[in-house]
């Protein structure tokens, strides 16, 4: 990578006082908005990341969205560290939806005109950086908030900002910048006692030229950064003030309740909204393409109105498809077409016919509901020549554009104000338009703002899902129960490419995917396509393991010689997990290790088989590599997330097909861990130093083939399909049910 | 004509008998801190007090509140901190900034309310005993943190 010639990182004079301090890697054909915006003089400003005011306050300005996953309070301790300022003294805005602060053109910056300053290169993994290309707009996702906005622009514009400030104050008291320090918001110069508050200085290092290449701090010297800050969005949690996007409330609002049309992708035929339209409180009732929307002026009253309707939808030709018909339709699939290449090394072929021993195995997972806790919401208010969106999104950015063009507003016409989200885990990414379609062509027929909602039966029928896939594995094992052959076909379609390949040392291999597309929407649901091939991959290995007579630790470990960091995460996890040592009676250990998003992870569960034949998860232990972590408490916290998350779906996750429709319709058919069934979690953080990777999603992976290994050991049974809970253990292998 | 107090203020409300109790606070009121999660009263985001007992209020007719004292999130500290000032937090709400408990936070309300209900009938729990009383959904799986801070309170 060249060092570009051209300034990155730039300063302002801000509003009211102070300097701000900001980044300049975007489109040129946006520096004239942004100059308009932010810029004086002859300042080509773009995303602002920090403010200093007089008072010594410093405002960090995170372009990424609050979910829960803590980035808010890990950002700003990014910035704050490199700056060298209170952490007392620091204060976190959500940055405005606006081009400034758009992810994407960060990284499509950094990557094509701009290129990547040789001096970061070392801060930014690969992927962070693919991912941040890839989500275009204003995308939290693909845990790459921290690694790769955190790494890239808050370090950054904290470092310069220091820099900047050294130097004012430097110049005011005529000595070597070299012999100020600065610490807790201030430059100090020892040798003559005198000292400044950064507020102090703010006004005067607004004019000076940013560092072209600031010096960022080494991991020894990091005072904010590595401790376990408490997050800033907790307060406001726990006494009922924290504002989501379903809070937006005024007295003229309306609300809407809404029907889609529940095989996806038919019309409205005919709609008989007599009897609704008598209902109290009751306005109108709307009718689009797909689906019917009463609008009251309670959500309550909308809702009950809407049973009144009676709707009749297109028929279509997937009227009768069943979950059943889907997967013979991906057998199908495998059986007649050789794929796509995904990876190929040696000849699996070849080596599968030579083996001494050959296995089988045919894996299946279904479709998944994303079921954030806040159902899916959109305010949209439309009002004199301009539009006003309040929903939870992971990316305010792309949502301002998708309610403009519907409403044939300009992007700037419109604002989206923010909130926190009630949950995300991919269901507010981009592309999931589904509410904010709705809403937005529901309120162009008012004045006032209208609120549609969907009720939990509507989101657990409308989702984009995780995709059903299914994966059938060959391996051939030689005399010595080596691995010399592993062939994996499976249906797609591919969000993540990668997700199949293992890290394991086996020479021969041959991994293959064809389309696997029906007519049920999907989407990114949290660690995307690793959550099914991570269940998939670490089970099959589990197989070849016992088949080979071997400990599945052991096996492991001696296959993945040329991967030190996934043995270090699976021997810190094994042995926390007391792998190897005895056991409660009845207790079993299963293990599982995943890379994704730049970090690696290990999970070891203890299970066993109560009386009635469930498996009871008592304890799980996890290991991870994520290079090391900006926020210890938030990293453990991502990990225990990730794990229920997981674990969720392993035990009890399964979105049916029944004439074209989803069966289930809230969460006593879409079962949760709670309480009673969440296990002992014990992380472990293993900081090898190595680039930053993600945390909000590389827990998630391993956990369902962790928990099935430990079943196999207690049970002799191989869980091929999920979820756990329709497999009956009381006697023997029998599947329950259908 | 519905009349209750809603952390301790009366309210007279001409709102149909039938409308659930979550929808009158939220869209009649715009008290927002507790939570539409699932309208079946399976996951617990809509818990309230009701005469100090937790119930589901999407779930719960404001008929069936009629003269009585509801509690919501945003009162809880006042109806149980002793000498109240503005800000105050209870020992539940206390120990929840502790030990970090909500994430995205959108089950907390309904959590909190839930928990504070247990430990005033039960103020040292078992862990069958918290597992029993409280089965609220929390889908970003705060439930080791909820357990640390419940045991924290309960042996303080």
């Amino acid at each position: 990578m060249k060092i570009s010639r051209r300034r990155f990182i730039l300063s302002s004079a801000a509003a009211g006082g102070g300097v701000l301090i900001g980044y300049a890697a975007t489109r040129p054909s946006r520096h004239r908005v942004a100059n308009d915006t932010l810029a004086q003089g002859e300042e080509r400003f773009l995303t602002s990341f920090l403010k200093i005011e007089p008072d010594n306050k410093v405002i960090v300005y995170v372009n990424h969205s609050e979910m829960g996953q803590g980035s808010h309070t890990a950002l700003a301790m990014m910035a704050a560290d490199e700056l060298d300022a209170a952490w007392e003294d620091v204060a976190v805005e959500q940055a405005p939806a606006t081009d400034l602060y758009a992810t994407g053109d960060m990284a499509v910056g950094f990557a094509g005109e701009f290129d990547v300053p040789a001096f970061l290169m070392p801060l930014i993994e690969a992927s962070a950086m693919k991912i941040a290309q890839i989500g275009n707009l204003q995308t939290t996702g693909g845990s790459a908030s921290i690694r790769f906005t955190g790494q890239m622009g808050m370090r950054v514009a904290g470092a310069a900002a220091r820099q900047m400030l050294i130097q004012c104050a430097s110049e005011q008291w005529a000595v070597p910048a070299s012999e100020c320090t600065t610490a807790l918001g201030y430059v100090q110069h020892n040798a003559s006692g005198q000292s400044l508050s950064y507020g102090e200085l703010a006004d005067a290092a607004a004019a000076l030229e940013p560092p072209a290449e600031p010096v960022l701090k080494d991991r020894s010297q990091f005072n904010i950064m590595g401790k376990a800050i408490s997050r800033v969005d907790i307060p406001a949690k726990v006494d009922g003030s924290a504002f989501y996007g379903l809070d937006y409330k005024t007295d003229d609002m309306l609300f809407a309740a809404i029907r889609l049309a529940p095989v996806f992708g038919t019309k409205l035929v005919s709609v008989d909204a007599s009897e609704a339209l008598k209902r109290r409180g009751v306005q109108r009732v709307i009718e689009l393409e797909d689906s019917v929307a009463v609008v009251a002026d309670n959500y309550w009253r909308a809702k009950e109105a809407l049973r009144l309707v009676k709707t009749e939808f297109e028929s279509s030709d997937n009227d009768d498809i069943s979950s059943a018909d889907i997967a013979a339709q991906f057998d199908a699939e495998l059986e007649s077409s050789g794929g796509s290449e995904d990876f190929e090394l040696g000849d699996a072929g070849g080596n599968l016919e030579l083996a001494e021993d050959q296995i089988e195995a045919s894996y299946r997972v279904p479709y998944l509901a994303h079921a954030p806790m806040e159902p899916m919401n959109c305010t949209v208010h439309l009002h004199d020549g301009i539009g006003e969106v309040w929903t939870s999104t992971q990316d305010p950015l792309a949502v301002r554009g998708r309610v403009a063009s519907l409403a044939g507003l300009g992007e700037n016409d419109v604002t989206h104000h923010p909130s926190y989200l009630g949950g995300g885990f991919g269901r507010r990414l981009p592309f999931n338009w589904n509410v904010i379609d709705h809403a937005t062509k529901i309120a162009m027929e008012f004045s006032v703002p209208v609120k549609t909602v969907f009720s939990r039966e509507d989101d657990m029928q409308q989702d984009y899902y995780r995709p059903a896939v299914t994966s059938n594995f060959k391996a051939g094992l030689n005399g010595d129960g080596k691995v010399i052959a592993w062939q994996n076909r499976y249906t797609g379609p591919v969000q993540t490419p990668g997700a199949a390949h293992i890290p394991y040392d086996i020479a021969n291999q041959s991994i293959r995917y064809v389309d696997g597309n029906t007519h049920v929407p999907v989407a990114a649901w949290r660690s995307v396509d690793h959550s099914q091939q991570t269940f998939f991959t670490e089970s099959f290995i589990d197989e070849l393991a016992h088949r080979a007579g071997t400990n599945p630790f052991q096996f492991r470990m001696e296959l993945l010689h040329e991967h030190p960091r996934h043995q270090e995460v699976l021997r810190v996890a094994a042995e926390a997990a007391g792998y190897g040592r005895n056991l409660p009676p009845g207790h079993a250990l299963g293990l599982a290790v995943q890379e994704s998003f730049g970090s690696i992870c290990a999970e070891v569960a203890e299970v066993s088989i109560d009386a009635n034949g469930r498996p009871i998860i008592h304890k799980v232990t996890a290991a991870i590599d994520c290079g090391w972590a900006v926020n210890p408490d938030t990293a453990e916290a991502q990990i225990e997330s990730g794990i229920i998350f997981g674990l969720t779906a392993a035990m009890y996750g399964e979105i049916t097909i029944e004439n074209g429709r989803v069966a289930q319709n809230n969460f006593p058919d879409y079962e949760m861990v709670r309480m009673a069934t969440s296990p002992e979690i014990d992380v472990h953080i293993v900081e090898s130093g190595e680039s930053l990777g993600g945390l909000g999603e590389p827990a998630t992976p391993p956990i369902a083939a962790a928990v099935t290994n430990a079943i196999y050991i207690l049970t002799g049974q191989r869980i091929r399909e999920l979820p756990i809970s329709r497999h009956d253990f009381s006697q023997g292998s029998s599947l329950a049910g259908g | 004509m519905a009349t209750f107090k809603i952390n301790g203020e009366e309210h007279s409300l001409d709102v149909e008998p039938e409308m659930p109790l979550l929808w009158v606070l939220r869209d009649e009121l715009g008290m927002i801190g507790t939570k539409f999660g699932c309208g079946i009263a399976s996951c617990g985001a809509c818990t309230v007090h009701v005469n100090g007992n937790a119930v589901r209020s999407c779930v719960l007719p404001v008929s069936a509140v009629e003269g009585q004292e509801v509690t919501t999130i945003e009162g809880l500290a006042e109806s149980s901190v002793a000498f109240y000032e503005p800000g105050a937090l209870t020992a539940v709400q206390q120990a929840w900034i502790d030990y970090q408990v909500p994430q995205c936070g959108y089950c907390q309300s309904g959590m909190i309310m839930a928990v504070s209900s247990l430990l005033t009938v039960n103020p040292n729990p078992t862990d069958a005993e918290i597992d029993a009383s409280i089965n609220n959904v929390c889908r970003c799986g705060s439930y080791p943190r909820v357990r640390k801070a419940i045991r924290s309170i309960a042996s303080a």
